[in-house]
């Protein structure tokens, strides 16, 4: 009997260590027995919980849906936010695994594809999930189960069928006009002011015994800009390469300069004139977008060039590059894709190629039949484009949504 | 055998990127080509450090024209290297950050280069005034419509352009300053960005197919076709 104090002090001791132990407070897991819960302060849970696996990738997804509590944006709507659970069983324990915010009824639980990773999710492997709506004040309540429900791969994408079916018609198309062009037909494409301008600038140079400035931006070599630019800068040099005019090719990467230095050298070549290649002239400058103006801006003031040619990506420093090149007096051609640059461009340069002429001009310059082909493909893709978009624009118009849902493009 | 290999090698990797796109259980092909292509530039700094070094330090000794650019030049790429490479001045010892505070390499960063780069930056302002003062000159009917526009665009942006029409009554409300502007970036403006944005998607994917079927192959250094 004498040791009853003791013990009383030890249960007394146990029980507070349990209660300050104790998680937030949550319905499901029964309140904890020093913390006395108000039950109608609990937020309401959310219903028609429903899991399915995500479609159209890789697997190890799941999308939950659900029906947003009666506490969330209306009720007391003390709702801020839910927690998502997932368990490999109905009857827990359930882990936290993402959170969604208010209003939400759509949540995508993925996971790492690498097993070695700590949130891999196996496929193929029966999962449950509970949602949990959590108040301002940290108080939570759970849904009922839902599941099982399995991740798994699809092979093929369905959601981009539209995408799939304009690629191959638009491939058929390529294909069809490039063996046209073979055969002799004789295709029309639209004439390009700019790159008419390309041959008149060059010999302007040649006359006023000054160099050609080309500029391949600021891409890296796999943008599809800069590989158009390497296609026209070949044209260029073949032309220069013919004209025995210096050619100036400063490069912001140095990927980008080995390939200049590679199309160059080839163009020299293809224009018999091998020995005329100046290894200098195609060279690197630095990968510091601002230092590069500088670089570039300075060889303008000095070399004065009578043509700048500037083809490719191009950010901030396209109008500081353009307005150094009007100040020095040279005729200016510009082509970008970039459509926040191309406004500067036309403001600053004599002839400006929008967009897609960038992609068009190396085909145009070269005027080769089967380059040609392509171009005309690429016209007439446009011009379906047109149609569909005013087919799109009277079938909503008339409220007729099938035409648009045909056309939408998931993920 | 010099062209046909590049050649074939464009050919595979480009359908099996297209193949990416629509076909899941290869979709992380692309995300993997890029490492591949990140791992190769790595390497190619070693070329473009070179190539500076080669040009600038053949125009220093030949004294070629604006020689002494090329000394600038060689110092700041050999002092920034040696201050990186060897962490001169950084606090710790050789295994901490190249950028630490009190690094000659930070302290150069910090106090030459961005002070340089921003006032690079700065001239822009410059520059678009002086473009601007060229573009909108009404020289014809097209550069007119391009000069009120922007009138009215610059105006909606100030206090002014909403005080000046600020008595509008509510039904005329499309004509206040400020709503025009927004009329105009919003609708003809979008309009035309996205027709072009339409037109440069379907210029990619035609070049994508010209590269991918051996049409165009100048970026081999090759006239192709």
């Amino acid at each position: 009997m004498r040791y009853r104090p003791i013990l009383l002090f030890l249960l007394i001791l146990l029980c507070f260590t349990t209660a300050l132990g104790q998680e937030p407070t949550d319905e499901t897991e029964g309140p904890p027995d020093t913390v006395v819960v108000d039950s109608s302060l609990l937020p309401a849970p959310v219903t028609n919980l429903q899991a399915r696996d995500t479609e159209d990738d890789n697997g190890h997804s799941v999308t939950l849906t659900w029906d947003v509590s009666t506490d969330d944006g209306s009720g007391r709507d003390d709702v801020y936010m839910y927690m998502i659970y997932r368990s490999m069983s109905p009857e827990g324990p359930f882990d936290s695994v993402g959170v969604a915010m208010k209003g939400a009824t759509e949540h995508v639980n993925s996971s790492s594809k690498d097993r070695a990773q700590p949130d891999f999710m196996p496929d193929h492997t029966d999962y449950y999930y509970q949602v949990g709506a959590v108040t301002v004040g940290g108080l939570i309540t759970r849904s009922d189960v839902a599941g099982p429900v399995q991740s798994y791969g699809q092979f093929f994408n369905m959601g981009r069928i539209p995408v799939f079916v304009f690629v191959v018609v638009f491939c058929a198309l390529v294909v069809f006009f490039v063996a046209s062009a073979r055969k002799g037909a004789d295709l029309y494409v639209r004439p390009l002011a700019g790159i008419e301008a390309v041959d008149d600038a060059i010999g302007r140079a040649t006359e006023m015994g000054r160099p050609i400035l080309y500029v391949l931006g600021l891409g890296t070599a796999e943008m599809v800009a800069t590989i158009a630019s390497f296609t026209i800068l070949g044209r260029v040099a073949k032309r220069v390469a013919e004209y025995q005019t210096k050619l100036i090719v400063p490069c912001y990467e140095s990927i980008v300069m080995a390939v200049a230095q590679e199309v160059v050298k080839s163009a020299y070549a293809d224009a018999g004139r091998p020995d005329d290649y100046d290894e200098d002239s195609v060279f690197f400058v630095t990968s510091l977008q601002f230092a590069y103006v500088a670089a570039v801006n300075g060889i303008m003031l000095r070399e004065l060039p009578a043509t700048n040619v500037y083809m490719g990506k191009f950010f901030a420093e396209s109008l500081l590059l353009a307005e150094t090149g009007s100040i020095a007096g040279s005729i200016q051609i510009a082509g970008t894709d970039e459509i926040a640059q191309i406004p500067f461009f036309i403001v600053a340069c004599d002839y400006t190629l929008i967009g897609e002429e960038l992609y068009a001009a190396s085909a145009y310059l070269g005027r080769e039949p089967i380059l040609l082909g392509s171009l005309k493909a690429q016209d007439l893709a446009k011009a379906a484009v047109v149609i569909i978009a005013l087919a799109g624009l009277i079938a909503t118009t008339f409220g007729w949504p099938g035409f648009a849902e045909a056309l939408h493009v998931e993920n | 055998m010099r062209r046909e290999i590049p050649l074939a090698i464009t050919i595979f990797v480009g359908f099996l990127l297209i193949f990416s796109v629509f076909f899941p259980p290869v979709e992380d092909l692309g995300e993997n080509f890029s490492l591949f292509f990140d791992i190769i530039a790595v390497f190619a700094f070693f070329l473009g450090g070179g190539n500076l070094v080669r040009i600038h330090g053949k125009k220093l000794l030949k004294r070629k024209p604006d020689w002494a650019f090329s000394i600038v030049t060689l110092v700041g790429f050999f002092l920034m290297l040696a201050a990186g490479l060897f962490k001169i001045g950084n606090p710790g010892d050789i295994s901490s950050n190249v950028t630490a505070e009190g690094s000659l390499f930070a302290i150069m960063y910090d106090n030459i280069f961005k002070p340089l780069g921003a006032t690079m930056y700065a001239l822009l302002a410059f520059f678009v005034a002086s473009a601007s003062y060229r573009a909108f000159r009404a020289k014809n009917r097209e550069a007119t419509i391009l000069l009120s526009a922007a009138f009215v665009i610059l105006l909606g942006s100030t206090p002014l352009g909403a005080l000046l029409t600020s008595w509008m009554p509510d039904s005329l409300s499309i004509l206040e300053i400020p709503n025009l502007a927004v009329w105009i970036l919003s609708s003809p403006n979008l309009a035309g960005q996205r027709a072009i944005i339409i037109g440069i998607g379907l210029g990619v994917v035609s070049m994508s197919l010209r590269l991918i079927l051996g049409v165009e192959r100048s970026y081999l250094g090759d006239e192709g076709a």
